[in-house]
């Protein structure tokens, strides 16, 4: 089945090009420690939304050189009452590549100091800007992503157990039990699903670890997914419950439980390799969205979506255009994500022709 | 006779649904660590007397199924308890709702409009250029972020100055004449309905071509087209029929949608609607609001479903007959 989907998106251009830029970001977000010029929370307070770094190859004779890059001066312009960043051009600063920086553990073990592209100590090298602390959007974004684009994975493996549990045994037991489960799931997706989910993580309390947070918001994801899933399996169940081999299962005296795990499920797998497709890019959108309003992931931790918290002031979207490059980030993830789910569909159930 | 008589039923059913909601609701604000008069509390405009009113209201010393039981009796009623600025939580749920509405049901017109007629022809035109470029655009259209697409609105609104940005209303609405209020709405709810109805539209011009090219392929169809009908007569008298039901059966879930994408889009735009309310309320743990703005929230939504369903019965003879 594998072997077909991969087959399957190979055949088409647009997720062809979709599975690259999927394999190229995560790659990216793995070793975001080494691209990254600087670590996570490096912080110049000096700097506070500095203009991107501009990068120089041709000197000021006309000749072309190494590149390098100057620092910005901040300064206070009196006529439009405002600091200004201007390029000092005293110092050059020589871009190096692999050289040592700061420090970080890489993968979380291995303490490293080499970065793919840096500058001397001094030197400060915001590819693409600061944001109002400071610190370098570029190696952030890569670090936010790291978050934004696992936590609906996360989501998944919470989520899809319980949704195939719950309409399972909802299936196959039916009657009273099936009614009971069926309108208590009914009533979780009558109350509009970003409602709930604010709600959920407004009562989060504030004094919580990052991690105990980022935990919290998974299952959060996952508690407002799991009912439209479990409806769809429970229907699924419905038709599988009465065929032959499940009969036979039961008449060696099977448990209940093991026909529902070990025989029926098992049935359902290729719609719910397409729903899980599917869903990832609404949960990465639902994260983003959480984070954006400030009710997910929390500052000093970075998330495209807390990123872009930056661009709810005017001042911001109009002179600081780098701010927005998280959203950019996310419309692509959640692209590529949807041309490749199509196209898995269209592999695992020909049937389908949304595409 | 039949159909008041389903219609009736499926109101009746839609009863215990909501009780549902509301417990379930109840007991997530209940149960969280918020303490529901903290707010209030801290406010010093709020008389120890309201205070006191409030927390007897809500039965706060009282068991939490009795609690519930009280809030329910007060929600029937229509007494939804004060906000933390101490304003009636339904007084400021009117001024919120119709807002609220008016974007939704422009988007979801608009969205059919443009929805059905784009996904009829992408389907007649299957797997040519225009069905391709069509996709390609409601691709892009489903993967921005409502608030990113959003931003970038405001950010064309403030560099062209075109359009107002924020609020339903200018500053001197109240001293404009009744076409010229008409206008300074329109041009006020541009934005956002630009913003929902893109992302919608997607989802809806995908939903009605699937639905299509579904029925394109079935025997009735086929059967039409070999008995030499005109090609116009078998999409829209034949095939356009059937691909239509479904759609009017996400009706409900696409109003749903809309109140979730709203939210964030009335947050970005400053737009006075319940999506924004209900955000303004969680973030000040407005409790007696929060639970309020959810059970509209969820009334709203499954009245949408109830509507679809009505619809379903007159477009749907098979439907009618088994009612």
């Amino acid at each position: 089945m594998i072997k077909d989907i991969i087959k399957g998106i190979f055949k088409d251009k647009f997720a062809t090009i979709a599975f690259i830029v999927l394999i190229f970001l995560y790659l990216c977000l793995l070793f975001a420690d080494v691209i990254a010029p600087y670590t996570k929370d490096f912080s110049d307070r000096n700097l506070s939304y500095v203009p991107p770094s501009p990068i120089f190859t041709i000197d000021e004779n006309g000749k072309i050189s190494k590149p390098y890059t100057y620092n910005y001066k901040r300064e206070y312009d009196k006529d439009l009452m405002q600091t200004v960043f201007k390029l000092d051009r005293s110092h050059k600063y020589y871009l190096k590549f692999l050289a040592r920086g700061e420090e970080y553990d890489f993968l979380g073990i291995i303490p490293m100091n080499r970065h793919i592209v840096t500058v001397d100590e001094n030197g400060r090298l915001y590819l693409l800007g600061g944001d109002i602390n400071g610190r370098d959007v570029f190696s952030r974004l890569l670090f936010g992503g790291r978050i934004s684009m696992t936590i609906g994975f996360l989501a998944l493996l919470v989520l899809f157990p319980i949704g195939l549990l719950y309409g399972g045994i909802s299936g196959y037991f039916g009657g009273m039990t099936d009614i009971l489960m069926m309108r208590f799931a009914e009533a979780v997706m009558s109350i509009p699903s970003f409602y709930l989910l604010i709600i959920l993580a407004a009562i989060l309390p504030a004094n919580m670890t990052s991690t105990q947070r980022l935990i919290l918001i998974v299952l959060i994801l996952a508690l407002i997914g799991w009912a439209g899933f479990a409806r769809v399996v429970r229907g699924m169940v419905l038709s599988i419950k009465n065929s032959e081999f499940v009969q036979s299962a039961k008449m060696i005296g099977s448990s209940d439980l093991r026909i529902i795990i070990k025989e029926i499920l098992p049935q359902t797998t290729s719609y719910v390799i397409v729903a899980m497709t599917l869903s990832v890019p609404g949960y990465i959108l639902s994260e983003s969205g959480l984070s954006f309003l400030g009710l997910g992931i929390q500052q000093p931790d970075a998330s495209w979506g807390n990123m872009l918290k930056e661009a709810q002031e005017y001042t911001n979207i109009l002179y600081r255009p780098w701010l927005l490059t998280p959203g950019f980030l996310i419309f692509v993830a959640v692209l590529s994500f949807n041309l490749i789910g199509d196209t898995i569909r269209d592999v695992l159930d020909p049937k389908s022709k949304v595409r | 006779m039949q159909i008041i008589f389903y219609i009736f039923k499926r109101i009746l059913q839609a009863i215990p649904l909501l009780v549902l909601v509301s417990l379930i609701s109840f007991f997530i604000i209940r149960l969280s660590p918020v303490d529901p008069l903290a707010e209030l509390k801290l406010n010093p405009s709020i008389s120890q007397e309201t205070l006191q009113a409030e927390k007897v209201r809500m039965g706060l010393d009282k068991p939490l199924a009795i609690q519930y039981l009280l809030w329910a009796k007060g929600f029937l009623k229509g007494d939804l308890g004060v906000t933390t600025t101490g304003e009636k939580v339904a007084v400021k749920l009117m001024e919120r709702i119709p807002n609220t509405l008016l974007l939704t049901l422009i988007v979801i017109f608009m969205t059919w409009i443009c929805g059905l007629p784009l996904g009829i022809l992408a389907a007649i035109n299957w797997k040519t250029t225009l069905d391709r470029f069509l996709t390609v655009l409601t691709s892009i259209g489903m993967a921005i972020p409502s608030f990113f697409f959003a931003i970038l609105m405001l950010i064309f609104a403030v560099k062209t100055s075109w359009f107002p940005v924020g609020g339903l209303t200018s500053y001197n609405f109240n001293e404009m004449g009744f076409f010229h209020q008409i206008w300074d709405v329109t041009r006020h709810l541009i934005l956002p309905v630009t913003v929902l109805f893109t992302i919608s539209l997607a989802g809806l011009q995908r939903q009605m071509r699937a639905n299509m090219l579904d029925v394109l392929d079935s025997d009735y169809v086929k059967f039409a087209r070999a008995k030499g009908l005109s090609e116009t007569q078998v999409i829209f008298k034949h095939a356009l029929r059937n691909a239509v039901n479904p759609m009017i059966t996400l009706l409900g879930f696409e109003f749903s949608g809309l109140l979730s994408g709203a939210a964030l889009t009335e947050y970005v735009f400053q737009y006075p609607g319940l999506g924004r309310l209900i955000l303004e309320a969680v973030m000040k743990s407005d409790i007696n609001l929060v639970m309020a703005s959810l059970m509209i929230g969820a009334t709203m939504l499954v009245i949408g479903n109830l509507i679809a369903d009505i619809l379903l019965i007159l477009t749907d003879p098979r439907i009618r007959a088994k009612a």
